[in-house]
């Protein structure tokens, strides 16, 4: 089982170093001198937040901004980009065909504050930051105690192992540099973050792949599972779902995003029902977005926990424990077995983390390695929907 | 009008399910149901009110869903504070955005006093009940604007809603307010964040008989209570008809 933890480790290792080559250019309305500024380069962690690049991309630009208070924000090709979303989320989402370096625009003046909640900074990160986590969880553990009581010490501690020293390259030749090649120096502290992370007791569920392939190989001195057990059955997930009308071959071909209307944000646990077979991706998209897996839809009481209905049938004397009342509720319902997608709509692409998995992956893989720090799972969804 | 208390609560409520198996959360459907319920109650009893309406909503919004989702709405409510010398025309005349004013400072409006103030701009916030999936309780959430359609920023809300304040709800009581997305309509929205509500009801109904009433009047009940108590963080009232008619 040491063999696997240390796979784990590897694979989160993986997803903490992370990062997407960035271009940033300012936008002409403020560029003051003449010849305008170059943009600038930054490798930029996957996990982290673009407001956390500031510090670096301020300085590059400092002598050509005119006058004034500055409110910064990014936009890629005219769509203002929503900072509390993860830099690697923003760019499986936005960038259908990788574009490497990524070209994005920063603004020092005029903040969309119709589209954009502010951000002042570092503290607005962190404390939407925070604020995932409690919610997560949540999700995780029916409360957030854990978070709330955190020690100010140790939620400092926590931060700034998630938030990242970056590495700034201005020199033009890197531009023909292979960035696989080019390993950041500092993708945040991950032992740093493991260890106060481990305090907050965030249960992850059974990892199916490992212990599939274990009872295969029959390793180890008869250790048990090192993931621990399933202690609820709700996953942290964020869904990004971007619906496209037209059809394509290739993802070059794909129209931009202009707008966020086109993306549904769906902020929704996953509820794994353990019913013997390995919970797949498959089944945790049937899960979120029923709508697409089959023609009739499945009544969303089974898909949103208990229902006063369920509860009230309950005689008394039952054991009054939560978890219990969740399952029957849930298996109250017959669970449709969709067993194609629907030819109304059709997912075309799912990202997790830069990856493309298959739909056949057992779900807790996913979740046992590719979590942001704020522990949710992040997924982009292309899907091609009728006209 | 009266200002609907948690006392009053005790005292209407008949009968709640057994609340050992029970951890104050409802689903989604739930919600649903009982905001339906409670949004054609209180059209039916308070006609002089503005109405709640619900809101149904795609999940996706260039998809239209089997599922129906929704939120509660409460609209253009006029938030403003009459003060003594200075009171404005149009709090007087409607009443419906009287009531929706915080109760201590009705005793505060002179009948006689009709001088419309320049000065005075009148402010008036929007109020939806969205359910979140994560916390599975209704939230609040609420946007506040100038007759000429500004956003008010917190600290202006702040001055209208006391109780909204930072020093009013320290972040060891049940609530507090953040700026975030709106699930639905994707702008910066207010938000009273939910975290405690679920303890906060279950306490709120414990006590119950064993006579079992219908599920929507479980449901509409259930919103009541969750709107007697958020209600008072931004000075929403609930007219005593809605809890007298059972």
């Amino acid at each position: 089982m040491r063999k696997a933890l240390q796979k784990r480790m590897e694979a989160q290792k993986y997803v903490w170093e992370g990062a997407i080559p960035l271009q940033i250019h300012l936008h002409e309305s403020q560029v003051t001198t003449l010849p305008p500024p170059p943009p600038a380069l930054i490798l930029a962690p996957r996990i982290g937040y673009l407001p956390l690049l500031v510090p670096l991309i301020k300085p590059h630009f400092r002598s050509t901004l005119p006058p004034g208070v500055d409110t910064i924000w990014f936009e890629y090709r005219g769509l203002p980009l929503k900072w509390y979303i993860p830099t690697g989320v923003l760019f499986d989402l936005l960038c259908a065909e990788p574009e490497r370096p990524w070209n994005i625009t920063v603004h020092f003046r005029g903040y969309p504050g119709n589209v954009l909640i502010p951000c002042d900074g570092e503290d607005s990160v962190k404390w939407s930051f925070i604020n995932s986590l409690k919610e997560a969880a949540y999700i995780i553990n029916g409360n957030c105690k854990n978070v709330m009581n955190m020690s100010q010490s140790d939620q400092l501690e926590l931060w700034h192992s998630v938030m990242n020293e970056h590495v700034q390259v201005d020199c033009p030749a890197i531009e023909k540099c292979l960035f696989k090649f080019f390993r950041l120096v500092l993708a945040g502290n991950l032992e740093a973050y493991l260890r106060v992370s481990s305090k907050l007791k965030l249960a992850t569920i059974e990892d199916e792949y490992t212990s599939l392939c274990s009872s295969k190989s029959q390793q180890g001195s008869g250790e048990t599972d090192f993931t621990g057990q399933v202690k609820t059955g709700r996953v942290p997930v964020r869904l990004y779902v971007w619906g496209l009308s037209e059809d394509f071959d290739d993802l070059e071909d794909i129209s931009q995003v202009d707008s966020w209307e086109k993306i549904s944000y769906v902020n929704r646990p996953v509820e794994i029902h353990k019913e013997g077979k390995c919970f797949t991706l498959h089944d945790a998209m049937k899960n979120l977005l029923p709508e697409f897996f089959s023609d009739e839809s499945l009544s969303d009481s089974k898909l949103a926990g208990v229902d006063f209905e369920d509860v009230q049938k309950i005689p008394s004397e039952d054991v009054s424990s939560n978890k219990v009342v969740e399952d029957r509720g849930q298996n109250a319902y017959e669970h449709r077995e969709a067993c194609y997608i629907s030819s109304s709509a059709e997912i075309k692409l799912i990202r997790i983390q830069g990856i493309e998995p298959k739909l056949e992956i057992p779900f807790s893989w996913l979740v046992n390695n590719l979590l942001n720090p704020d522990h949710f799972l992040h997924i982009c969804v292309c899907v091609k929907v009728p006209q | 009008m009266c200002l609907a208390t948690l006392e009053v609560f005790w005292t209407v409520i008949e009968v709640m399910m057994d609340v050992c198996n029970w951890d104050g959360t409802v689903s989604a459907k739930d919600f649903r149901i009982g905001a339906l319920s409670f949004a054609q109650k209180w059209e039916s009893l308070n006609s002089a009110f503005p109405p709640w309406s619900w809101v149904p909503c795609p999940k996706h919004s260039w998809l239209a869903s089997h599922e129906e989702e929704g939120y509660l709405s409460l609209e253009n409510i006029c938030i403003s504070r009459p003060n003594e010398e200075d009171i404005d025309q149009n709090s007087q005349t409607d009443p419906g955005e009287e009531e929706t004013s915080c109760s201590e400072k009705e005793d505060d409006i002179d009948d006689a006093t009709l001088v419309q103030s320049n000065h005075h701009e009148l402010h008036y916030c929007d109020f939806h009940v969205v359910y979140s999936y994560t916390f599975r309780v209704p939230v609040l959430y609420l946007r506040a604007y100038c007759s000429d359609g500004r956003p008010l920023l917190l600290d202006e809300i702040e001055k209208e809603l006391p109780a909204c304040s930072s020093k009013e709800l320290p972040e060891t009581k049940w609530a507090f307010i953040t700026q975030e997305e709106h699930p639905y309509l994707k702008r910066p929205w207010y938000k009273l964040h939910p975290c405690g509500t679920s303890e906060f009801m279950k306490l709120l109904f414990l006590g119950g008989d064993t006579a079992q009433p219908k599920l929507e009047v479980v449901l509409e009940l259930y919103l009541l209570s969750w709107f007697s108590a958020v209600g008072q963080v931004v000075g929403l009232t609930i007219p005593c008809k809605m809890l007298n008619d059972r």
